[in-house]
C-alpha cells in the first residue's frame, strides 16, 4: 500500500488491468510480497484471526437475519425457531453467539499485545487509534446483538446500559427516550437495534481497511520493537506469515469448535432463556463476560454520573495511551520495571472481570467480615473493584507517564538481526538469545 | 526553458482571462464577488446537511402513536390491604401499592431522617389517600425492577446495584440518586385511578 511496488504484471489482461484498477497490485503489495519483521512471534498472528472473525460474523448475521423478526411479540420465538426447525439453524447461530466470544478473546490478546510491546508509539499512533475505534463499534455492536434474542437478559441489560445515558445532567432523559423511541425499552427499541447491529459490522469492515492501511505505512512493530533497518530484517509476507497465522487460525478454530460442539452455552447467562419480562428483573443480571471489567468500574463508585464517567473514561484513556507514554523504549522487553507494572495491570483487568461477575457485597475471602470502609465491608467486592479501578487508571495516567521519565530501560539491539546473528561485538549485554544459525 | 518574467500580480495562468486574476487580492482586501459565492454555497451546503439532518435524528424520538398510548385507568378494589400490583404502563412497571398503617407509619416517622432525595412521605401520595403509593417501579439508578419486602428500609430493593427504598419509595442507600417516581395520577373515584 506504500512504498515501492514490486508487482510486475505478467499477461496482457493483468497489464490491461494494472493501468485502469491496479486491484491485483494492491494485493500483492498488501498481503505477497509485503515486507513484514522476520522475528513476529505468536502473539502477532491475532490480526489476522481478527479478520476471520469478522468475516465468520458477518457471513452467519446474514444468515441469522434471513429467519429472525425484529418484533418483540416475535424475536425469542423466532431465535428458538432458528434454534429447532431452521435446517442447521442451530450451528449458524451457536457460531454467531460464540463467534462473538471469540472475537473478543482475540481482540483483548490483540490490544494487551500492542500495549506489551509498544505498538501504540510512533510512528502507529494513527493505527492505534482506529484500534480503539474498531474496539468501539465492535463493543457496540455486541451489545446490540445480545438485545435481539429479547430473552430477560438481553431487555434488562438493554434497560440499564441505555439508562446510562441517564446519568447526563441536563440532556440524560432527552437522550435516553430518543435511544429508546419511546418511554422505555420497547419495539421501537428492538427494531432500531436490529437494523444497526447490522450496519455497524460493515463500517466495522471500513475501519479495519483503514487499519491495514495505517499499519502498511510505517509496518509492522516486531518483538524488540526497534525499526527495521535494512532487507535482512524482513521477510515477504507471504508464504512466511501466511502459513504461521493460518497455523494460529486453525489453532483457534479448534478453541472456537470445542466451544461451538462441546459447551455452546458456557459462555451465556441461562436467564436470556427466558423471554423478557419488563415486570421482573433477574435477581444477578450480568452483562456477557467481555464487558465485566467495566461494569465492575461502573460499580465501583457509588455515584450515578461518576461510575458512568470512569467507565467510558476506561476507554477513553485508550485513544490518548500514544501521548501519556513517555518512555523512548517500545518494547517491554527492555523495560524491566515496566514490564512489572505491565503484568500487575493485566491482572488488574482480570481481577475486574472477576468482580463484575460476582455481587458487589459478596466477600473476597469466603466466611471474613471486616470493618465497613465508607459504604461496604473492606473484605468486598466493591472494595477490590475499587483498587483494581484505582490501578487500572494509575498504570495509565501515573505510571506509564512517570516511569518514561526515571526507569533506566536495558540496552536494545542495534537490528532486529542483531539478537539473533551472531555479532558478538554488538551482541548488547541483555539480549540473552543463542545465536541462531539459519539466520 | 525559463519563462518569460512577468510584472508582480499579473497572471501567469492562462491568457485568456483578461485583468487581475480575482483570487489575488492581499488580504485585508474587501471579499470580492468569488469570495461571496463561495461562502454563500458553502453556507448553503451546511444549512442544507443541517436540515436534512434533524429530520434523520428526530425520526427516532417517540412516534405520534407511542405519545397517544399515555394514560391508563385501574380499579382499586382488586389490590388487597398490604398488597401490590404491577401494572405496566408506557412500557414500564407501575407499582399500586395498598400500604398498611405500619408501613404509613414508617414513612412518616422517617421524613426527617437523612434522605438523599429529602421528601417527606405526604409530598408522595394524594391528601388523604395515605394508603396508596402509586409509583414507577423503575430504579432511578439504572432502571431495574426493585422487589418488595427486601432491603434495610422496609420497602423495595433493587437487586441489580442494590439501591434500598423505604416504605415511600424514597431512596435511603445504594447507588440510586433519586427516589422512585410518582407519575401524574387522579382518583376518579374512591376505586378508580387514572395514571398519565
Amino acid at each position: 500500500m506504500s512504498g515501492h511496488s514490486t508487482y510486475e504484471p505478467k499477461t496482457g489482461v493483468e497489464r490491461w488491468l494494472d493501468t485502469r484498477l491496479p486491484i491485483i497490485r494492491l494485493g500483492w503489495d498488501s498481503v505477497v510480497d509485503y515486507p513484514t519483521p522476520k522475528n513476529l512471534n505468536y502473539w502477532w498472528t491475532f490480526g489476522g484471526i481478527l479478520a476471520v472473525c469478522l468475516m465468520i460474523q458477518i457471513v452467519t448475521g446474514v444468515v441469522l437475519a434471513m429467519h429472525y423478526v425484529p418484533h418483540i411479540d416475535h424475536a425469542f420465538a423466532s431465535v428458538e425457531r432458528i434454534m429447532r426447525d431452521v435446517n442447521y439453524g442451530w450451528l449458524v447461530r451457536y457460531m454467531h453467539a460464540n463467534g462473538a466470544s471469540m472475537f473478543f478473546i482475540a481482540v483483548y490478546i490483540h490490544m494487551f499485545r500492542g500495549l506489551y510491546y509498544g505498538s501504540y508509539k510512533a510512528p502507529r499512533e494513527v493505527l492505534w487509534i482506529l484500534g480503539c475505534i474498531i474496539y468501539l463499534l465492535m463493543m457496540a455492536t455486541a451489545f446490540m446483538g445480545y438485545v435481539l434474542p429479547w430473552g430477560q437478559m438481553s431487555f434488562h441489560g438493554a434497560v440499564v446500559i441505555t439508562n446510562l445515558f441517564g446519568a447526563l445532567p441536563i440532556v440524560g432523559e432527552a437522550i435516553t427516550t430518543w435511544l429508546w423511541g419511546g418511554f422505555a425499552v420497547d419495539n421501537a427499541t428492538l427494531n432500531r437495534f436490529f437494523s444497526l447491529h447490522f450496519l455497524l459490522p460493515f463500517m466495522i469492515a471500513g475501519v479495519v481497511g483503514l487499519h491495514i492501511w495505517a499499519l502498511h505505512v510505517p509496518g509492522n512493530n516486531n518483538p524488540t520493537g526497534v525499526n527495521v533497518k535494512s532487507k535482512a530484517d524482513t521477510v515477504p509476507f507471504h508464504p512466511y506469515y501466511t502459513v504461521k497465522d493460518g497455523f494460529a487460525i486453525v489453532l483457534f478454530l479448534i478453541l472456537f469448535a470445542s466451544f461451538l460442539f462441546y459447551n455452546p452455552n458456557a459462555l451465556g447467562h441461562a436467564d436470556n432463556y427466558i423471554p423478557a419480562n419488563p415486570l421482573v428483573t433477574p435477581s444477578h443480571i450480568v452483562p456477557e463476560w467481555y464487558f465485566l471489567p467495566f461494569y465492575a468500574i461502573l460499580r465501583a463508585v457509588p455515584d450515578k454520573l461518576g461510575g458512568v464517567i470512569l467507565m467510558f473514561g476506561a476507554i477513553a484513556v485508550l485513544f490518548v495511551l500514544p501521548w501519556l507514554d513517555t518512555s523512548k523504549v517500545r518494547s517491554m522487553r527492555y523495560r524491566p520495571t515496566g514490564k512489572l507494572y505491565f503484568l500487575i495491570f493485566v491482572l488488574a483487568c482480570l481481577v475486574l472481570g472477576y468482580c463484575g461477575g460476582q455481587l458487589p457485597d459478596n466477600h473476597v475471602i469466603p466466611g471474613l467480615s471486616t470493618f465497613t470502609l465508607i459504604d461496604a465491608d473492606l473484605n468486598s467486592m466493591v472494595w477490590l473493584s475499587r483498587l483494581a479501578t484505582l490501578y487500572y487508571f494509575g498504570y495509565f495516567l501515573v505510571i506509564l507517564p512517570l516511569l518514561g521519565l526515571t526507569e533506566t530501560p536495558l540496552p536494545q539491539p542495534e537490528s532486529i538481526s542483531t539478537p539473533v546473528l551472531s555479532h558478538p561485538a554488538s551482541t548488547p549485554a541483555g539480549a540473552t538469545a543463542a545465536p541462531e544459525k539459519k539466520g | 526553458m525559463e519563462p518569460p518574467p512577468q510584472p508582480k500580480g499579473s497572471l501567469k495562468v492562462a491568457d485568456t482571462v483578461v485583468g487581475e486574476n480575482p483570487d489575488h487580492h492581499a488580504s485585508g482586501e474587501d471579499p470580492n464577488r468569488r469570495d461571496f459565492i463561495h461562502i454563500a454555497a458553502g453556507a448553503a451546503a451546511v444549512g442544507a446537511v443541517g436540515a436534512l439532518a434533524w429530520p434523520f435524528i428526530d425520526q427516532m424520538n417517540p412516534s405520534a402513536d407511542t405519545l397517544a398510548l399515555a394514560s391508563v385507568d385501574f380499579d382499586l378494589t382488586k389490590v388487597a390491604l398490604g398488597q401490590q400490583v404491577t401494572i405496566k404502563w408506557r412500557g414500564k412497571p407501575l407499582f399500586i401499592r395498598r400500604r398498611t398503617e405500619a408501613e404509613i407509619a414508617a414513612a412518616v416517622a422517617d421524613d426527617n431522617a437523612n434522605l438523599p432525595d429529602p421528601q417527606t412521605d405526604a409530598e408522595r401520595h394524594k391528601p388523604g389517600k395515605a394508603e396508596w403509593m402509586i409509583l414507577i417501579g423503575s430504579c432511578t439508578h439504572l432502571g431495574c425492577v426493585p422487589t418488595f419486602g427486601g432491603g434495610d428500609f422496609g420497602g423495595w430493593f433493587c437487586p441489580c446495584h442494590g439501591s434500598h427504598y423505604d416504605t415511600s419509595g424514597r431512596i435511603r442507600r445504594g447507588p440510586a440518586p433519586l427516589n422512585l417516581a410518582v407519575p401524574d395520577y387522579e382518583f376518579l373515584s374512591d376505586t378508580t385511578v387514572k395514571v398519565g
